[in-house]
């Protein structure tokens, strides 16, 4: 299976499951579209029809190329890896490595949007104590297996509303470190209202990454993201932000914004972004349900698609030009990508991967937690609902009929669970506005790729 | 005449026979957008 398009003036072939990328002129583009269902002779006498200004031979050169590629697997190569899908799972069932620590269930800011219920999650507030993130550490620890990296991220609510726990529980983690023969990540997610100078020393010390929430433009951010008292909070935190991210030396954080039906022209966003000094940007559409007022419109989707390529567009023009930035989805490292087992085992909720609330039950992920039905088990007694963890498990590409026919299924791995179970009711269900962005995200990030590596213009 | 530019990139076949060791960071969904952290199966 292969995807071929047009981005600017490249034309780009994705040759699915070899994950080969091809730059080809319009002669081969126009040949490729007809190599496999049509014989050699008339595939040159029709390309021919459309080139009259190309000798026979030129043609019959480009169809050996493509058939050398073919040969030496890089095209039309055919898809073998079903009987894998669920090996990755298999190998490792039981074995937990990461966590999403919820360390406060509670938050400063009061986001119409918030999937987290303002944090709530739909229940009571709360905070964790240091007993229990002690006890999910070494919970991570024992269920870990051979994995060496775990990743633990602070999440909430927001995190900083419990910091001295936070604190405690890193000295906590790297007391054990050398002991238990692992390596905590610590990642962060923070609304900025609380930081300050230990919170920044703290979190260049101590954390791989840290994601802080920003809208972009100050209108935008400070039309879902206000206080209690309705006040945005745009002003109060970007200084902090802007603090914090020149300490960190401009490195290893993302801003990580949010648009919506008010925003589908989110490049203005990315803009405003850049235009206050950060270089490392996240911008997702909102999950809500269909509906609410914060939900994209068909209408929205259509600009947001036309968004996608104009950023991809703007990322190469500010590559040249040695003003580069970073857009989380257009990270495609070709050479150095993730194996076909991870790619076909999607992101491992409910199985290497679990949230953790503030009284240490267990949950598949972030998404899940104040859904009770979603409950996996505790801290304690690990997971009990052991027929939940196998529907995860059992998630993967080939588990959906929809994305064994989609040219993207090796770079989703079947698409988020939580996002499938809010659109369709099912783990497995197929949220089909979602794919249709991540699609046109893929087609820019190989697209952005491309550039880098041949430097050409896309216009 | 060349018709056709192919990059490098890391081939999924290969990656079958020595990718799996599950090391690479949890992608919470991008995950394609991870780095493979086994440097000894690239």
């Amino acid at each position: 299976m292969i995807h071929a398009y047009k981005f600017g003036t490249y034309n780009i072939v994705l040759d699915v499951c070899s994950g080969s990328v091809h730059i080809v002129d319009d002669v081969a583009f126009e040949m490729i579209g007809r190599f496999e269902n049509e014989p050699k002779e008339q595939i040159l006498q029709s390309v021919g029809a459309k080139f009259p200004e190309l000798p026979a031979q030129e043609l019959a050169e480009c169809y050996d190329q493509l058939s050398a590629l073919q040969k030496a697997g890089k095209l039309f190569t055919p898809d073998t890896f079903a009987p894998i899908a669920g090996e990755l799972k298999a190998r490792t069932a039981g074995v937990v490595k990461a966590l999403c620590l919820h360390i406060a269930h509670t938050c400063n800011l009061n986001c119409s949007y918030c999937f987290a219920s303002q944090g709530k999650y739909h229940g009571e507030r709360g905070l964790m104590s240091f007993e229990i993130g002690k006890r999910a550490l070494d919970f991570l620890v024992e269920q870990s297996g051979s994995r060496r990296h775990l990743e633990v991220d602070f999440f909430g609510g927001e995190p900083l509303m419990n910091f001295d726990v936070v604190k405690k529980l890193v000295a906590y983690a790297r007391k054990i470190e050398p002991k238990v023969g692992k390596i905590f990540r610590f990642t962060l997610t923070t609304n900025g209202m609380l930081i300050d100078e230990d919170v920044i020393d703290f979190c260049n010390r101590e954390c791989h990454n840290v994601v802080l929430s920003l809208d972009g433009r100050k209108e935008i951010h400070d039309r879902f993201r206000v206080d209690y008292a309705g006040h945005g909070s745009f002003d109060r935190i970007v200084p902090k932000f802007q603090k914090l991210v020149a300490a960190r030396g401009g490195k290893n954080y993302y801003m990580r914004g949010t648009f919506t039906h008010a925003n589908p022209d989110f490049l203005k966003d990315i803009q405003a972004m850049l235009d206050l000094g950060f270089t490392e940007l996240s911008m997702e559409p909102v999950v809500c349900a269909p509906g609410d007022p914060a939900a994209l419109t068909a209408e929205d989707r259509a600009v947001v698609l036309s968004q996608y390529e104009e950023l991809a567009k703007l990322m190469i023009s500010r590559q040249k030009e040695g003003r580069p930035f970073t857009f989380y989805h257009y990270i495609l490292d070709l050479h150095a990508g993730p194996c076909i087992y991870k790619r076909v085992s999607g992101c491992g909720s409910g199985t290497e991967y679990l949230a953790v609330t503030p009284w240490g039950d267990l949950y598949p992920c972030h998404q899940f937690v104040g859904d009770e039905k979603y409950k996996m088990g505790d801290i304690w007694s690990g997971v009990t609902n052991t027929g939940m963890q196998r529907q995860f498990a059992e998630c993967n590409v080939y588990a959906r009929e929809e994305c064994r026919d989609c040219w993207a299924r090796f770079y989703c791995a079947g698409g988020c669970a939580a996002n499938a179970y809010h659109a369709t009711g099912s783990i497995r269900g197929v949220y089909k506005e979602g794919c249709e962005l991540f699609r046109r995200r893929v087609e820019c990030a190989i697209a952005v790729q491309v550039a880098r590596e041949i430097g050409e213009d896309a216009e | 005449m060349k018709h056709i530019q192919t990059l490098e990139t890391r081939n999924l076949c290969e990656s079958a026979k020595n990718g799996g060791c599950g090391e690479c960071q949890t992608s919470c969904c991008g995950i394609a957008n991870q780095k493979c952290e086994n440097t000894e199966s690239k």
